[in-house]
Parts: structure tokens; C-alpha cells; sequence
């Protein structure tokens, strides 16, 4: 028999190992809120102590209570909504088009040719720029917000699609060309899978574009929404409410990112990478 | 019976890769192709595999011209080319897709367990090691049972113990069902412990030169005399087929600067 063959095999999913990953992650955690809860203590006690009046920079006690405010009266809640439904409108059309397109265009060299030049010069337009067009075409209400948001999430999933399938290993289609399988079957079994990694990324970058796109929707002209909230504190002059809808872009913002990173961990779990063993999640 | 008729290769940028190759390999023969690098061992291998078409010729399966990839030709690469994305079951059952669940897992339980790997089959292949990996390979070729299995220098990569270690399972494997094997290698040992028939290649433009019949008993002993008298053929040949002038007739010369020089 051969030498590897006689390797004890490490015990995998041992309890031991379990507990010192969860020390692990604690202390992750304690480390990653280090910055942000000192930095917002020493605010609190800089303004306690009547060293400012936090009138432009309101400590985190008054923030809360802009919270709770806006929460007791259902505000919050509302324009949370309202956000949160355009950016999952616009990342839905953004995704699916940009995926279509990006594998088309991955996949079939006469559709790159075809189409991509194309779409590389529209991505070197500001999306910004589509503001005026699009409320000319589809309106101030929510049409024409959805549609920005959606382009700004097409670019980014389509280059990422089409760059991944192009960079798909030649050696390992070479397998799929050898069990003969072609068309769909090829799409479904080698490229997919191969580049699923690259995908959930393009994915990724996609949301926070859409989260940034939002922002600049809801500055042209809307009742409601986070964005809304931004404008309407800096016309009333109440920087708490302020902070408090960039908060909630952040807390959101982090949120669906990770669950969109959590929704792919399963599927991801073969992959051998540098970022595997460091912990990078 | 596998059946090559004239095939010629000619790449775009006008290298002649083949010429006119004629070869008939029988059902169950084990063929080594030997010949320096640049003979054209690989494109008549890939000629074979139907994963690239030849310039010229046929080569034909029972009568079967064969043009693309066949479920009767199975292909063993350098590199084990597991997918990553799979357990190891899953990638030896690559091929198998479209049997029932049932049949599926017992061929690939049976054909794990027949290279030794019965205790990684739920592993990914970032696991194993090099030989290991290789071995999974040869079982996802074999679990689909070919008629004819290719392998394009499949253990090149590994180390002398592992190698050895790897053609003996091959052998093993081979021994149930006995596929026609056809192994291109630059491994002249190799092509002696594997093959029925050496067929010795010459380059530019890429032809078939000399045919040798290793007419040794199995299992094979390596350190046999008469292995080493097949592996002076073999060396001479590849010297002949390199123009590489040998000034004495003395045996032991001959094959020492053949074995360190010819590839």
C-alpha cells in the first residue's frame, strides 16, 4: 500500500475544536465593535461634561432618542420600508439582467462582441446622470428611482458574471467536453458551479452600489424613505435624525450583505482559498 | 477494436503535429506511447479522445467514426482535473448522471473501494494529496466502463514511490473489466511495467517509428533481466528515433546516455 494511505485522518467537527471557534468569534466580535463604542462613549462624556453642545455632532443618548422617536411614531419603520422595497426591487432587475447579459455575453463570443462594447460605454457613464432622463421618461415616483438603482446594480454583476465565465479553468470544461456534455448541461454542471465564487463577489458589489444608488434616488423628489429623512434633517436642521437614517444605511447595509454572504457560505464550502483559513467572511 | 487510419494533424500556424498514423489497437491491449516531447503523443491522444478532430484521417471505434467525445472512450489527464465544487463520490459519479440514484452509488462505492479511497468519499478534493487525487481520477474514468480508456501521461506529476504505487492500481483496476488502454508517457519504466505494445514516436512532422512487443509475463518484476533487456530495446529505439548516433555497440553505454538524454 502506499505511504499517504497510513495518514491518521483528523477528526473533524470534534467538540473541543467547536468551543474554541466560538472564543474565536467572540473575540472577533469584541475587536470589531473596539473602534466604534469607544469613539461613541468618548462623545457622550465630551458632551456631558459641557465641552461642546453636540448641537451639529448630537451625542449617541440623543441619537437613541431620535430612534425611539421615530419608532414610536412608526416613522422609522415606514421609511425603512419604502427603502428597503426600491433597493430590493432595483437589485432584483439589476441582478437578473445583469446576469443574463453577463453569462450571454461570457458564454457567447458573437453576443461579447455584440453587446459588450456597447455596455462598457454606457458603464463609463456616471449613473447619476440618468437622473434627468429617467424622470422624463418614467417620472418622480417610483419607477424611475427603481430603474437607477437597477442600473447601478447591472453593471457590476454583469462585468462580474462575464469576466468569471471567461476566466472559467480551460482543463476543467475540458472534463465536461470529455463526460460530453454541452449546451445547458456544460452551463449547469462546470461553468455554475465554477463560478459561483466570483458571482456571490459581483453580487456583493452590486448591493452596495445599489445601497449608494438609493440614496441619490430618493434625493430627487421622494416622500418617504431613509434618503427622505436625510433631506428633510438637513432642511429642518435636525442632524439627529440625520445620523440616524445613516445609521440605519449602515445597520442595513451591513446586514443584507451578510445575509447575502451567508445565504452563499453553503454553497461555497469547497473552495480552497487563501481567505478560507485566515477567517475573512 | 480501436482503429486509426492516416491521421494527420496540421495546426493554423502550419506545424505538421501529425502525419499519416495508422495503428489498430485490439480490445483489452495495453498500448504505451513513447517519443521525446514535441513528437505528437498528446494531439494523437486528444485525436483519439474526439476532443480535438484531426486534419486528416479517421479513427473509428467497432466501426464507429469517432469525431467528438464518446461515452465508450474514457480520458485519465496529467493533472487529476477534479472539480472542486464535488465530493470525491460525486466526482467519481461525474459521468454517471444520468443512471438511477441507487446504481450511481453502488458503482462509485465499488469503484472508490477498488483504488482504496472508500474512507474519502465525502471529502472535497482540495483534500487529498497529489496521488490521491489522481486515483480519484482514474476511478471517475473507469466507473462509466470505457471500452477504451486514453491517459496522457497521468502520473507524471508524482513522485517514484507514488508512481509506481499508482501503475499497479491501474493494473488492478484494468484487470476487471480489461478496457483497451492506450498511456502516452515519456516514462520508459512506465510504458515496460504497463504495456503489451510500445509504439516509439519521432517528431517533426509527428509519426509512428518503431513498434516493439514487451512480450513480458504479469505481474511484472522491474528488476527482472528481461525487463531490463525490453527497456535496452525501447532506449534504442527512442535514440534511433532522436538520430542520436551511438558509437559502440556496447549495450551499456548505449542505454545509460539513452536514459539520461533521450526526452
Amino acid at each position: 500500500m502506499s505511504v499517504e494511505a497510513n495518514s491518521t485522518p483528523v477528526p473533524r467537527e470534534a467538540a473541543p475544536r467547536r468551543r474554541a471557534d466560538v472564543a474565536a468569534s467572540v473575540q472577533r466580535l469584541a475587536l470589531a465593535l473596539a473602534v466604534p463604542v469607544v469613539l461613541a462613549i468618548g462623545w457622550e462624556l465630551v458632551v456631558r461634561a459641557g465641552w461642546s453642545d453636540g448641537r451639529l455632532m448630537p451625542p449617541p443618548s440623543r441619537i437613541w432618542q431620535e430612534f425611539e422617536d421615530l419608532s414610536r411614531n412608526g416613522e422609522l419603520l415606514r421609511h425603512t420600508l419604502a427603502t428597503l422595497a426600491r433597493v430590493a426591487v432595483g437589485f432584483g432587475l439589476g441582478t437578473a439582467a445583469g446576469t443574463i447579459l453577463g453569462a450571454l455575453a461570457g458564454y457567447s463570443s458573437l453576443t461579447r462582441r455584440l453587446i459588450d462594447p456597447t455596455l462598457q460605454g454606457l458603464r463609463a457613464v456616471p449613473s447619476i446622470a440618468w437622473i434627468p432622463l429617467f424622470i422624463l421618461w418614467l417620472g418622480i415616483f417610483e419607477t424611475s428611482k427603481v430603474a437607477l438603482i437597477a442600473v447601478g446594480v447591472f453593471f457590476p454583476v454583469y462585468l462580474g458574471v462575464m469576466a468569471a465565465i471567461l476566466s472559467v479553468d480551460r482543463k476543467i470544461v475540458e472534463v465536461g467536453r470529455a463526460f460530453r456534455l454541452s449546451g445547458f448541461a456544460m452551463v449547469r454542471r462546470i461553468l455554475l458551479p465554477a463560478v459561483l465564487p466570483a458571482y456571490v463577489v459581483s453580487l456583493r458589489a452590486g448591493l452596495g452600489l445599489g445601497w449608494m444608488f438609493v440614496i441619490a434616488a430618493e434625493f430627487m423628489g421622494a416622500s418617504e424613505g431613509l434618503g427622505y429623512l436625510l433631506i428633510d434633517g438637513q432642511q429642518l436642521g435636525k442632524p439627529a435624525e440625520i445620523v440616524a437614517a445613516i445609521l440605519a444605511f449602515a445597520v442595513l447595509g451591513k446586514v443584507t450583505d451578510a445575509l447575502v454572504a451567508i445565504t452563499a457560505a453553503p454553497f461555497l464550502r469547497w473552495e480552497d482559498a487563501f481567505g478560507a483559513q485566515h477567517g475573512a467572511a | 477494436m480501436l482503429a486509426l487510419d492516416h491521421i494527420g494533424k496540421t495546426y493554423p500556424n502550419g506545424v505538421r503535429a501529425l502525419d499519416g498514423v495508422t495503428l489498430t489497437v485490439a480490445p483489452g491491449e495495453i498500448v504505451a506511447i513513447v517519443g521525446g516531447s514535441g513528437c505528437g503523443k498528446s494531439t494523437l491522444l486528444r485525436a483519439v479522445s474526439g476532443l480535438d478532430r484531426p486534419s486528416s484521417g479517421t479513427v473509428t471505434l467497432d466501426g464507429t467514426a469517432i469525431t467528438a467525445p464518446h461515452e465508450k472512450i474514457g480520458i485519465v489527464f496529467q493533472e487529476p482535473r477534479l472539480l472542486p465544487w464535488l465530493s470525491v463520490a460525486h466526482n467519481v459519479g461525474f459521468g454517471l448522471e444520468d443512471r438511477p440514484k441507487p446504481e450511481r452509488n453502488a458503482r462509485v462505492k465499488a469503484q472508490l473501494d477498488r483504488v482504496g479511497l472508500t474512507d474519502k468519499a465525502t471529502v472535497w478534493p482540495r483534500e487529498l494529496s497529489g496521488g490521491q487525487a489522481q486515483r480519484v481520477a482514474i476511478a471517475r474514468a473507469f466507473v462509466t466502463r470505457p471500452e477504451v480508456l486514453l491517459l496522457d501521461e497521468p502520473f507524471s506529476a508524482l513522485d517514484a514511490f507514488t508512481r509506481a504505487d499508482l501503475q499497479d492500481h491501474l493494473l488492478d483496476v484494468w484487470a476487471d473489466a480489461k478496457p483497451t488502454l492506450v498511456i502516452v508517457t515519456h516514462d520508459v519504466d512506465e510504458a515496460l511495467a504497463l504495456a503489451d505494445r510500445i509504439i516509439v514516436m519521432r517528431a517533426r512532422p509527428g509519426r509512428l517509428y518503431e513498434e516493439i512487443v514487451t512480450d513480458l509475463p504479469r505481474p511484472r518484476d522491474r528488476q527482472s533481466a528481461a525487463f531490463d533487456f525490453a527497456k535496452r530495446r525501447v532506449l534504442a529505439a527512442l535514440d534511433r528515433s532522436l538520430d542520436r548516433k551511438v558509437a559502440t555497440d556496447d549495450g551499456e553505454t548505449k542505454t545509460s546516455a539513452g536514459a539520461a538524454l533521450w526526452w
